[in-house]
C-alpha cells in the first residue's frame, strides 16, 4: 500500500521484492490474511477495450538531479529535492512533519532553495522550458518551513526570474518577502560544496552588486522541474501524436486539449508544465472535448442503478440493527467488539446486533442488506469509522434493502475511540458502548426524510460574448443544449479582436471571425447584443433573468449561468502616455502589426516597458500575459527590421512553460533585456522631439539612456465592473475585482453558488489557450449538472413550523443561502418558509430562531437531547 | 457528427487531471475506464504536503 489514505486502500505485492515470488519461499502473508485475499498466481492480462475517445493524462516526471554532478544530490545527504522536502513537511511523511535534516536529524537553521534545477537548462540537460510551478512551490515550502520552525529559520531562495503569474501568486510572493522574511537572491548557483565534518553546505554566489558571497546552509533544497516521462514519449509515438520541443503534447492555441490525432485528447502536465488548478481546468476541458465528440452516444454505455421501492415504515415500532465493525484490527485491536455487540443486543428496540470484520467491503454490504430484510429492520446503526467518508456507502446499503436512507446513524468508534485510546482498551470498550447507546437512542427517533426533486431547465445563459463566452456557447450547443449569449457591445469577439497573433502563430482575428460566423449560424445559440442583465431570480436549475436588449426587456429562463465577462486594458498615466504618439500600449502595437504599419520597418529603435500598472501597490497582481506578449511583439519587430534595436525593460521575465523558448529566441535575435526594480523605474523624456528612456543598468551599474522611435507600455489587465452581476448571482469578488471561484485549486471554473460557472479573464488575466481551456471547463462542469435532468437536494434541511413563527425575519437575515423567505400567499402568508432546494442544512436559522419555530430534519432537538441525556447516564 | 460512436472514454493516468476528467465524463453520461499504472490513484499531488493558498492538505 502506497500510503494510509491510498485509493483503493488495498495492499499489493511488489513482485520484485516478494520472497515467495522470487524464491518460492515464505508465503507468510497468505497464511495470516483472514479474508484469504492473497493470490500469488495473479498474472498480467491484456484487456481489449472499445472506447469512443481517449483522454491522456499521464502527467510528468519529476526531474532527477543526480544527473548533475555540480549539486552532488546523490552524495550529499543534506541536498534534497523539493518533492522530498514536501514529504519532510508532511505529517504523514517519514519524520511525521518534524523538520529535520537527513545527515544528523538536526533541526536546520538555514535552508537554501535553488531554482530552475532541470528547467531553463539546455547545457546540462535537454529542458529548455520553464516548469512553471517551481517558483511558487519553493515560496510555499519556505513559508511553511518557517511556520514549522519559527521566524528564526533563515530561508533563502536563489532564482533567475521570480515567476509568480498565477491568481494571488504575486501577493503570496510579496507577503513571503516582506512579512515572512523569506530572502530572495537573484543568482543561479553553480556548485554546492559539502563541509565533511558537519554536513553543512557551502554555496557561492554573486549578489546584486556583482560581489561574490559565500554562505553556509544546513540544507539545500533543489527545486526540480517537470519533464515529460520517457515512457509517455514512447506511448505518444505509438499513438502517433505530435510532441513539442520539450516532448510535451503539441496542441494549438484554439484547441488546447486536442492532440494531433482525432479522438485523443490531453490534459494535465503532459499538455505542458502546469500547476494543479490549470490541470483541473484542462481536465474538465478535455472531458468537454471528448464528450462533444460523443454526444450522440451519451448515456448509452452507462448503467442506471436499479431503484428498490422504499418500504413505508412510518409509525412502525423501531426495529434497530446494530453492526459493530472490527475494521480489521483498527478497532478490534483495542476495543472488545464482541462485548460491544453483546451490549448492543440488550438495548431498547435493538432486534439484531452483529460484528463485521470490514463493514465497508462489498460482500459485507450484501450481507447487511440480507440481514435488514430478513430481520425486518427499520433503523440501522453502524459502529465503525467516520460518517465523513462512509455515511454515503451505508446509506446505499439501506436503499438496497428498501429503507429510507435517513434512518441511519453512525457511531465513530474508530477515529474518536480506538485510534485515540490505544493505551486504555477497557475504557475504550466502555466508550464504544456509550457511543453505540447514544446512536441507538437517536436513530430510534428518526423519521424517513424526503428529498426534493427538481427539474433542471436545460438552457444555458452565458454572460459575455468574448472568446471565452463564444467558446462556451459552442461547446454547449455541440452537446445539444440551448444557449443564450448576453453581450454588452454591438458585436461578439471581445478583447481578442484587438490581438494580432497567438504565441504559437495563429491569426487571432481570422479565427474569431470564423467562430462568430459559426455562432451566428447555429440555431441552438441565441445571441443578444447591446444587452445587459437587469435582474436575476431563482436558483440552480430554474433561473429567470431579465435582460435589457437594445432598450427592450426580455426574460430568459435558464438552468445554468456562465460568467465570461472578461477584462479590460489598463490605461496608464505614467511614462508620458498620451503625450506623444510614439508612446503606445501593447494593444496599440498589435493594431500597428495587424495593419502592417509601414513605419515599423523604418524605425531604428523600439523599447518595451513591462509591468505598467501591474505588481504595484495599487494593483498588486501580475497580469500574466504581458511578458510573453512583449517578447512576441519584439520578435515581430525584429522580423520586419532585423537591424532595429529592440529593448525590453522588465522586472522578471515570466515566459512560463514552453513560452521560455520564445524568450530564448528573442535573446538569440538580439533583443536586449534590461532589468529594473519597482523603486527605480525607468524615466521617459521627450525633449526637442527626441524620445528617450533612461534606466539603471544592473550589470554596468550606471544609468543607460536609450533614444527610441517607439515606446510600448505593457499595461495591466483590469477587471470589468462586476459588482452588480456579482450581486445578482451572489458571487464573491476578490480585492482586485476579479471573481472568486469555488476553490482556488479544485474548483477553478465554478462558483460556490450552485449552477453558476466561471471562465476567461473574469477569473484572472490569461492568454488565449488558457481562456479557451477554462471556457470548455466551465461547460463541462455545467454539463455534469444538466446531464442529470433532475437534481435531488438533501433531506436534512431546516423546516418552519408556521404556527410558532413570529415573523421576526431573523432567519431571513442570517441565512447565507437565501433559503428562508416570508410566504406571500396561502394559509401561512406572512410566516417564514424555507426553500429546501436552497437550504444547505447549516442550522444557522435553527439556532437563531427566537420562537423555536425552526426544526432541523435529522438533527431535531428531541434527537440531540436524547443523545446527550443517554450519555450522561452510566450504562 | 458520426452517429455510430461509442459512449465510453478511456482516461490514461490517474493523477489529479485524470481523476477530474474521469469524474466530469462519468457525471456527463459517459462510461469511463480510468487506467493507472500504479496501485492507487492520486499521482504526484498526493505526495505534496499542503497546497497554496488555502494551506489545505493536498491529500
Amino acid at each position: 500500500m502506497e500510503y494510509d489514505q491510498a485509493v483503493p486502500l488495498k495492499y499489493v505485492i511488489n513482485p520484485d521484492e516478494c520472497i515467495y515470488l522470487t524464491k518460492g519461499k515464505c508465503g507468510n502473508c497468505k497464511k495470516v490474511c483472514p479474508t484469504g485475499a492473497v493470490d500469488y498466481d495473479q498474472k498480467e492480462e491484456t484487456v481489449k477495450l472499445n472506447v469512443g475517445a481517449v483522454v491522456l493524462s499521464p502527467g510528468f516526471k519529476p526531474f532527477d538531479p543526480s544527473r548533475f554532478d555540480n549539486y552532488q544530490y546523490s552524495n550529499y545527504k543534506n541536498v534534497i529535492t523539493s518533492l522530498e522536502f514536501e514529504r519532510i513537511l508532511s505529517a504523514s511523511g517519514p519524520t511525521m512533519g518534524h523538520l529535520t535534516r537527513i545527515s544528523d536529524q538536526k533541526e536546520p537553521k538555514k535552508i537554501a532553495w535553488l531554482q530552475c534545477i532541470g528547467s531553463r537548462e539546455l547545457n546540462k540537460c535537454d529542458n529548455g522550458h520553464c516548469s512553471a510551478v517551481c517558483c511558487m512551490y519553493a515560496i510555499k515550502e519556505a513559508v511553511i518551513a518557517k511556520e514549522h520552525e519559527g521566524d528564526d529559520l533563515d530561508c533563502a531562495i536563489f532564482y533567475m526570474d521570480m515567476r509568480t503569474p498565477g491568481k494571488d501568486f504575486e501577493e503570496y510572493y510579496v507577503n513571503a518577502k516582506e512579512k515572512k522574511g523569506v530572502r530572495f537572491v537573484k543568482s543561479r548557483i553553480h556548485t554546492i560544496v559539502e563541509i565533511p565534518e558537519t554536513g553543512d553546505l557551502e554555496v557561492r554566489y554573486a549578489d546584486e552588486n556583482g560581489d561574490i558571497q559565500i554562505e553556509v546552509f544546513d540544507m539545500v533544497v533543489l527545486s526540480i522541474g517537470l519533464e515529460a516521462d520517457p515512457n509517455t514519449v514512447k506511448l505518444s509515438e505509438k499513438l502517433g501524436i505530435d510532441l513539442t520541443q520539450s516532448h510535451f503534447c503539441n496542441t494549438s492555441a484554439f484547441e488546447p486539449v486536442n492532440t494531433s490525432r482525432e479522438g485523443i485528447f490531453v490534459c494535465g502536465a503532459f499538455q505542458g508544465p502546469k500547476d494543479i488548478p490549470e490541470s483541473i481546468v484542462d481536465a474538465s476541458a478535455a472531458a468537454t472535448a471528448a464528450g462533444q465528440s460523443l454526444t450522440a452516444a451519451r448515456g448509452t454505455e452507462t448503467k442506471q442503478a436499479e431503484m428498490i421501492p422504499e418500504l413505508n415504515v412510518k409509525g412502525d415500532r423501531p426495529r434497530i440493527g446494530v453492526f459493530v465493525c472490527s475494521c480489521g484490527t483498527n478497532i478490534a485491536g483495542v476495543v472488545n467488539v464482541d462485548a460491544v455487540k453483546a451490549y448492543a443486543e440488550k438495548l431498547p428496540y435493538v432486534e439484531y446486533a452483529g460484528n463485521n470484520l470490514f463493514s465497508c467491503s462489498q460482500d459485507t454490504q450484501d450481507k447487511m442488506t440480507e440481514i435488514i430484510k430478513e430481520k425486518n429492520l427499520n433503523r440501522v446503526v453502524v459502529a465503525a469509522c467516520t460518517p465523513k467518508t462512509h455515511e454515503g456507502l451505508f446509506q446505499e446499503t439501506l436503499l438496497a434493502a428498501g429503507l429510507n436512507k435517513y434512518l441511519f446513524e453512525m457511531a465513530n468508534i474508530r477515529n474518536h475511540n480506538a485510534w485515540v485510546h490505544k493505551d486504555a482498551p477497557e475504557l475504550a470498550t466502555q466508550k464504544a458502548k456509550d457511543l453505540v447507546r447514544s446512536a441507538v437512542t437517536k436513530v430510534a427517533l428518526f423519521e424517513p426524510l424526503e428529498e426534493a426533486e427538481l427539474q433542471l431547465n436545460q438552457t444555458a445563459l452565458i454572460i459575455g460574448g468574448g472568446l471565452s463566452g463564444i467558446t462556451t456557447a459552442r461547446s454547449f450547443a455541440a452537446q445539444g443544449f440551448e444557449t443564450h449569449i448576453i453581450e454588452k457591445d454591438a458585436q461578439l469577439g471581445g478583447q481578442a479582436l484587438c490581438l494580432y497573433k497567438t504565441t504559437t502563430g495563429e491569426n487571432v482575428k481570422e479565427k474569431i471571425v470564423e467562430l462568430v460566423d459559426e455562432i451566428n449560424g447555429n440555431e441552438k445559440i441565441h445571441v443578444h447584443l447591446n444587452a445587459t442583465i437587469t435582474s436575476v431570480d431563482g436558483f440552480v436549475g430554474n433561473f429567470k433573468s431579465t435582460v435589457d436588449e437594445n432598450g427592450e426587456a426580455k426574460t430568459i429562463e435558464h438552468g445554468v449561468a456562465v460568467i465570461a465577462t472578461g477584462a479590460s486594458p489598463f490605461m496608464p498615466k505614467e511614462y508620458n502616455y498620451g503625450k506623444d504618439p510614439r508612446i503606445i500600449t501593447s494593444l496599440d502595437l498589435d493594431k500597428k502589426l495587424m495593419v502592417e504599419d509601414p513605419s515599423l520597418k523604418s524605425m531604428n529603435s523600439a523599447v518595451f516597458i513591462q509591468c505598467v500598472g501591474s505588481r504595484e501597490k495599487e494593483r498588486p497582481y501580475c497580469s500574466r500575459v504581458c511578458c510573453t506578449h512583449s517578447v512576441d511583439n519584439a520578435l515581430e519587430l525584429k522580423k520586419r527590421n532585423p537591424d532595429m534595436n529592440v529593448y525590453i525593460i522588465y522586472r522578471d521575465i515570466r515566459t512560463y512553460g514552453e513560452r521560455e523558448y520564445i524568450y530564448k529566441e528573442a535573446r538569440k535575435e538580439g533583443v536586449i533585456f534590461i532589468c529594473y526594480s519597482v523603486d527605480n523605474k525607468p524615466v521617459v523624456d521627450i525633449k526637442d522631439g527626441k524620445l528617450t528612456v533612461t534606466v539603471l543598468d544592473h550589470i554596468l551599474r550606471r544609468p543607460l539612456e536609450i533614444e527610441t522611435d517607439l515606446l510600448t507600455l505593457a499595461t495591466a489587465i483590469i477587471p470589468n465592473q462586476n459588482e452588480q452581476l456579482a450581486q445578482f448571482f451572489k458571487l464573491p469578488l476578490n480585492a482586485n475585482g476579479f471573481f472568486v471561484e469555488r476553490h482556488a485549486k479544485l474548483g477553478p471554473s465554478e462558483f460556490a453558488t450552485d449552477g453558476v460557472f466561471l471562465c476567461g479573464l473574469a477569473h484572472y488575466p490569461k492568454p488565449i489557450p488558457e481562456a479557451i481551456g477554462q471556457a470548455k471547463a466551465a461547460t463541462s462542469r455545467a454539463v455534469t449538472l444538466l446531464a442529470r435532468k433532475t437534481i435531488h437536494t438533501s433531506g436534512q434541511v431546516a423546516k418552519v413550523d408556521p404556527m410558532s413563527c413570529s415573523s421576526c425575519m431573523v432567519c431571513v437575515s442570517v441565512c447565507p443561502y437565501s433559503a428562508p423567505s416570508i410566504a406571500k400567499e396561502g394559509r401561512f402568508a406572512g410566516k417564514a418558509e424555507i426553500n429546501p432546494v436552497l437550504c444547505k442544512g447549516c442550522g444557522l436559522c435553527v439556532a437563531s430562531c427566537r420562537s423555536g419555530a425552526i426544526r432541523h430534519n435529522g438533527f431535531d432537538n428531541s434527537q440531540i437531547f436524547s443523545q446527550i441525556f443517554t450519555l450522561s447516564q452510566v450504562a | 457528427m458520426p452517429k455510430n460512436v461509442i459512449g465510453s472514454v478511456m482516461v490514461l493516468g490517474g493523477g489529479i487531471a485524470g481523476m477530474q476528467s474521469a469524474l466530469d465524463l462519468a457525471d456527463s453520461g459517459y462510461y469511463v475506464y480510468l487506467v493507472e499504472k500504479g496501485p492507487s490513484i492520486g499521482g504526484v499531488m498526493s505526495r505534496l504536503d499542503k497546497t497554496f493558498p488555502t494551506n489545505d492538505c493536498a491529500m
